[in-house]
């Protein structure tokens, strides 16, 4: 195989492994620019994967699979919204206790289905005409499913309403001073549920996309810990939607490297990649200056009380 | 304070020990009637499930020791995560640990040429310095780096799963095993004893209660004890008061992960006599473990009752797997709501519910 | 609500709000007993009392931040439920809180967009910045809308939070504390807006402690003690003396009884000391001074001028870049907070309960955190509890802290006992250095007139003390020296007994330098 065609089908799954890793991300990313921390995600996208993959089954139809991840994710968020937001709970233990629950739920119910193969998955798009470019028409304009593309326009969209909009100022302020945006009027305990739940609908969906896209099928555990990467990606996209793209393409790279260099190393070892890269891309952030700038929103874990005396 | 009917609720800034137990047992409870839909939907009586495993869990000695087996690993974890708890360290990796302190042991059990007698002994240290290594790690990144700790801690847990696995599959696979990843069967001298007719490895449980005592004492009467409270209730008091960081996360993680790392010992050297994949070795106790801790609410001798609340859970679990042909799962799903409902309960114990007072009610009723 | 506004003012028009029989109580306390308010068009209506005495529980009642146990609001003659501060914004009240209610990480223009009614969806921040420089204009109060409001000085930014109170067309305006982070000129300043303001027809309510304030700015004072309503009285038939007794409950001595100095040789000398502040910017330029035993040296200036990062430095909680600290003839530049400790350099905390105290812990423990890992409270890394408690019960009864017993949590204790707490701990071995940030911020009267006796003690006991606080009263009784810090440089150094306040105030504002004769 020769060194083009090589690159090209690495780049092309790349983008198809990340973008579970960018819709959970920018979910999250909304999810904490509001104030609140969902370490449920892993849970979530466990959930729409199964969700995805029972619907489709069922129905036929792959769309309808995917809005049924989308439901369950909100559903699974909304749980996590009134457990930190209206009961203020520790957000790390409630994410966790999400990701436990989800993870056994979608076990349970996914028995019978186990290693089922999926009839009829989320069919590719080849673009007419900007396919046909040399290289990049292979790369990036086919065998693509839409999500890939919905997910990069949505980053942008995302991005014009967190920085350009009213409704971005008040999710916003609310991540960094509730009381500043209760004080002005502002139903803190609305956005916080409105950006759970949206990030947790999102998350589903990337779950989704895992069952009905990449790999169509339903395996147990198939998330296989790209929730707690997405959490990481948050950190490291410094809670910008733009900067989650090109995130979450680099970890999708990681992940299908992981398989694609089995060749020359172990496949276990090659496995540990994106963990282990996880933990050294927030290390390496940690130096300098970076740490200014990366400042995570000034509210972020800290449930809110009116009037605490 | 607020009125509902003839009772009013009052608002209390510290709770009573009393409050605290009770609402604990309450989450457990909730957590059992709303998992009960679950055994319906299998077609099994969620009363006459709950029934058939007590009597099964508790109806002889060998299987009521299933518990005891189960909440080995659970104490040793469970007691190593109270501390790290303690000082806000959120250390969730202890499976990684817990794994890091099983290769450990295999490693000195098949591979380090020692005097039989001293197997055992070199094990249990060797595995006690694997799970500190792995646990300290992300403590320094915390200090030094300003790594978020539940992240590096996860992250962990899945290199140290798959370094598990490269072994088995690899460098470590037993020439004796043919098609199985495992390595090969430890020597006699390297496998722990049991309790007659049980599966109860008794010095790993001895070594886990002792040990439990041993971290209340430092958590209550040391220096290092009280650093950890003052840097886990208020970290910015602990600057101020010149209180370490480093030294004092490092010594957290050192002994949290530890500990997790005995109880790797405790599952190759007791249970398994090899090493084999980690979703063997393990089935997430480092992550039950959690809620040992969190239901523990930070004592590590209150630990030893809550492992032994969730060991009796996963030979709940075994038991319907196996009797009643139920899936493992729904020990994952139960875990997952007791730990929901024992953080969504945490409210009530600030609350006090007493009969409103006769003129009390008057100025209330005047007011809305 | 433009419809608040009045043409003319007109002092017997209908009040603006009433408060009518308010009760509010928390845990334990009751923080308003039946209070009776009101504010009228075109006045400035002041509510003085001491810390503690339910000033700011009240104006929150109005802006809806608390709901009323009992009692009635009543806005333009119209009975109202105030839920929310939504819904008190829609009646036209505005509240400038003594804490500013700003997002800090951005601009003018996004915090005064925030909720606002009638921005368009698309770039908010942008369409407001023409009005918001009219209003400016209009009220004499400059801002620049695209600057990050953490970039502005305390003063401007309670600029914008008039503007912010002004653009959602407030009838009524409420200030809690304006002046605390104003210098004496920016203070005369904000008068003026509030003139200009009550010109137009407001109502303004101007909370504040201070009696020379409140008669010169105010129309009318009520004044409130221990959340009941003493009196309220026209600012022109008031005098001083009538209303501290009326605040207070007796009568109050306004002077300290403080002995001549006599200071000792230097016990902290600070050498030409640069440090940052946490953004990576200069905070502290070139500051040299000296504090010598037996005198007090008090560092005045506006919130935000370098005083933190000055403690910080001195207490080994922040690098100092250059320069150098002497304690006791001895380098310890950049040494860390217990090395400092250890030599005698006692630490009372800005922030008493964020960092001055470990709120879950018991009293007792609270007494040792400086002191934890030294004898006798501490051998070969075991606590003697019986050292613990012998000496909590003796600081306890020495500093008269009033606690159920050495057990109880230290959240649980009184904001004046909780600074009881840190004085015991941070005075007990006879400190060489005492620094002390803002001792009787938020205490009432008499915790505040017990903790400066207690600093003038360990003064005359031979400490080097050195007081940073933005009361200027304050830093004028009990100093023997000022100093006067402006972004991070030292203006100069005065002997108590010469300053004026408007020279200091000069000074504080940056218009004026005094060279520092070392």
């Amino acid at each position: 195989m020769d060194i083009a065609s090589w690159l090209i089908s690495t780049v092309s799954r790349a983008l198809a492994f990340g973008v579970p890793l960018l819709w959970g991300t920018l979910g999250e990313i909304y999810a904490e620019r509001a104030g609140v921390v969902n370490l449920g995600v892993e849970g979530m996208m466990i959930l729409g994967a199964f969700m995805a993959f029972a619907v489709t089954q069922s129905t036929g139809h792959p769309g309808l699979g995917l809005l049924g991840a989308a439901v369950v994710g909100g559903i699974a968020a909304l749980l996590h919204a009134f457990m930190t937001v209206t009961l203020r709970a520790n957000q790390y233990v409630s994410g966790l206790a999400l990701s436990m629950f989800g993870l056994g739920l979608a076990g349970l119910l996914g028995r019978g289905w186990e290693g089922k193969p999926l009839g009829n998955p989320l069919p590719s798009l080849t673009i007419p005409g900007l396919s046909r470019i040399p290289v990049l028409g292979p790369m990036l304009f086919q065998d693509q499913t839409i999500l890939t593309y919905l997910g990069i326009v949505l980053a942008f969209l995302l991005w014009l309403l967190l920085f350009r909009t009213r409704w971005g100022v008040a999710i916003r302020s609310v991540g960094e001073n509730p009381g500043t945006a209760d004080a002005l009027g502002i139903n803190v305990t609305l956005v916080r549920y409105l950006c759970v739940v949206f990030g947790g609908v999102l998350a589903g969906v990337g779950g989704g996309y895992l069952s009905v896209a990449y790999r169509p099928s339903w395996t147990e555990g198939m998330t296989a810990g790209m929730g707690w990467i997405v959490i990481a990606l948050t950190i490291f996209a410094a809670w910008d939607p733009l900067q989650a793209i090109w995130g979450a393409f680099f970890f999708g790279a990681l992940y299908h490297l992981s398989y694609r260099l089995q060749a020359y190393l172990s496949p276990e070892l090659l496995k540990v990649m994106p963990y282990l890269f996880a933990v050294v891309v927030l290390a390496a952030s940690g130096f300098g200056t970076a740490r200014y700038r990366r400042r995570a929103p000034g509210a972020l874990g800290v449930p809110y009380v009116r009037g605490e005396r | 304070m607020k009125r509902i009917g003839p009772f009013v609720l009052e608002r209390k800034l510290h709770p009573s020990r009393a409050a605290v137990f009770g609402v604990s047992v309450l989450s457990v409870v909730v957590a059992l009637l709303v998992a009960a839909p679950v055994f319906a939907g299998y077609g099994v009586n969620p009363w006459k499930a709950y029934e058939a495993i007590g009597r099964g869990v508790f109806g002889s000695w060998p299987s009521f020791s299933e518990v005891l087996r189960r909440a080995i690993p659970l104490i040793l974890c469970g007691v190593g995560l109270t501390l790290a708890f303690r000082a806000q360290f959120w250390n969730i990796g202890a499976e990684g640990q817990l794994l890091a302190g099983a290769v450990a042991a295999t490693g000195v059990a098949l591979f380090l040429p020692v005097p039989d007698g001293l197997k055992l002994p070199l094990m249990f240290l060797f595995g006690f310095l694997a799970g500190s290594v792995w646990g300290l790690i992300p403590a320094l990144l915390r200090v030094r780096l300003g790594v978020n700790d539940v992240i590096s801690t996860l992250m962990l847990n899945y290199v140290m799963a798959y370094i598990v696995e490269w072994l088995v599959h690899g460098p470590w696979k037993g020439p004796t095993m043919r098609g199985f990843a495992y390595t090969d069967a430890f020597p006699l001298s390297a496998r722990l004893s049991y309790l007659p007719t049980t599966r109860v490895h008794w010095l790993t449980l001895v070594l886990g209660v002792v040990l439990a005592f041993v971290v209340a004492f430092i958590l209550a009467r040391t220096k290092l004890g009280y650093e950890i409270r003052v840097v886990g209730q208020n970290p910015d008091a602990a600057r101020y008061a010149g209180i370490s960081f480093t030294a004092v996360l490092s010594l957290v993680m050192l002994i949290s992960g530890g500990l997790a790392g005995l109880a790797g010992v405790g599952e190759v050297a007791g249970i398994h006599w090899r090493l084999r994949s980690p979703s063997h070795i393990s089935m997430g106790y480092g992550y039950t473990a959690i809620i040992v801790a969190w239901l523990a609410r930070g004592s590590p001798v209150a630990a030893i009752f809550t492992a032994l609340l969730f060991g009796l859970i996963f030979a709940a679990g075994d038991y319907m797997k196996t009797v009643l042909g139920l899936p493992f799962q729904i020990t994952g799903v139960f875990n997952g709501l007791i730990l929901f409902f024992l953080i969504g309960f945490d409210l009530l114990m600030f609350w006090r519910v007493r009969i409103a007072q006769r003129e009390k009610a008057w100025t209330s009723q005047a007011g809305s | 609500m433009a419809g608040v506004f009045m043409e003319k003012p007109a002092s017997n028009e209908h009040p603006l709000v009433v408060l009518r029989n308010i009760t509010k109580t928390f845990p334990g306390v009751v923080a308003n007993d039946n209070v009776t308010f009101e504010v009228r068009p075109g006045e400035v209506h002041a509510l003085l009392g001491e810390n503690g005495a339910g000033k700011t529980t009240l104006m929150n009642i109005l802006y809806g931040l608390y709901r009323p146990d009992s009692g009635e609001i009543w806005v333009q003659g119209k009975r109202v439920e105030i839920r929310s501060p939504r819904d008190a914004i829609q009646l036209g009240i505005g509240m400038v809180h003594q804490h500013f209610k700003l997002v800090l990480p951005h601009t003018v223009a996004e915090n005064v967009a925030l909720g606002l009614a009638g921005t368009p969806f698309w770039a908010p921040a942008r369409a407001i910045a023409k009005k918001l420089r009219e209003l400016s204009e209009r009220y004499g109060l400059p801002v620049d809308p695209d600057r990050r409001i953490w970039e502005l000085s305390a003063g401007e930014q309670q600029r914008v939070e008039i503007l912010k109170a002004l653009i959602r067309g407030a009838g009524v305006l409420i200030l809690d504390e304006p002046t605390s982070v104003l210098t004496p000129q920016e203070a005369n300043e904000l008068f003026k807006v509030l003139s200009r303001m009550k010109a137009e027809g407001h109502g303004i309510i101007f909370i504040s402690h201070k009696l020379d304030e409140v008669l010169s700015a105010a129309d009318r004072i009520t004044v409130m003690r221990r959340g009941k309503v003493v009196g309220t009285v026209p600012a022109n038939e008031a005098t001083k003396e009538e209303l501290a007794r009326m605040m207070v409950g007796r009568e109050v001595v306004f002077r300290l009884t403080k002995s001549t100095c006599r200071p000792g040789e230097a016990a902290l000398l600070v050498q030409n000391l640069y440090a940052k502040n946490d953004r990576g910017l200069w905070a502290l330029k070139d500051v040299s001074f000296a504090v010598c035993r037996g005198e007090i040296l008090g560092i005045a200036g506006i919130a935000g001028n370098g005083q933190r990062e000055l403690v910080e430095v001195l207490t080994g909680l922040r690098r100092a870049e250059r320069g150098k600290i002497l304690l006791l003839g001895e380098d310890v530049t950049n040494g860390s907070p217990r090395f400092l400790s250890d030599l005698g350099c006692a630490h009372i905390p800005e922030e008493r309960i964020r960092m001055g105290i470990v709120p879950a812990l018991p009293v007792e423990e609270n007494l040792i955190l400086k002191k934890h890992h030294r004898p006798p409270f501490c051998w070969r890394s075991l606590l003697d509890l019986h050292s613990v408690r012998s000496f909590a019960l003796k600081a306890i009864e020495e500093y008269g802290i009033m606690t159920p017993s050495p057990r109880t949590p230290a959240k649980l204790l009184s904001g004046g006992n909780i600074q009881r707490l840190i004085l015991a701990r941070e005075l007990s071995g006879n400190p060489a250095v005492v620094i002390a940030a803002h001792p009787t911020y938020g205490l009432d009267v008499g915790a505040t007139e017990q903790i400066r006796q207690i600093l003038l003690r360990a003064r005359d006991e031979g400490a080097a003390v050195l007081l940073v606080s933005e009361d200027l009263e304050e830093i004028m009784e009990l100093s023997d020296r000022i100093a006067v810090m402006f972004r991070g440089e030292i203006m100069g150094i005065v002997p108590a007994g010469e300053a004026t306040l408007e020279e200091l105030g000069l000074m504080m504002a940056g218009e004026k330098r005094v060279k520092v004769g070392e």
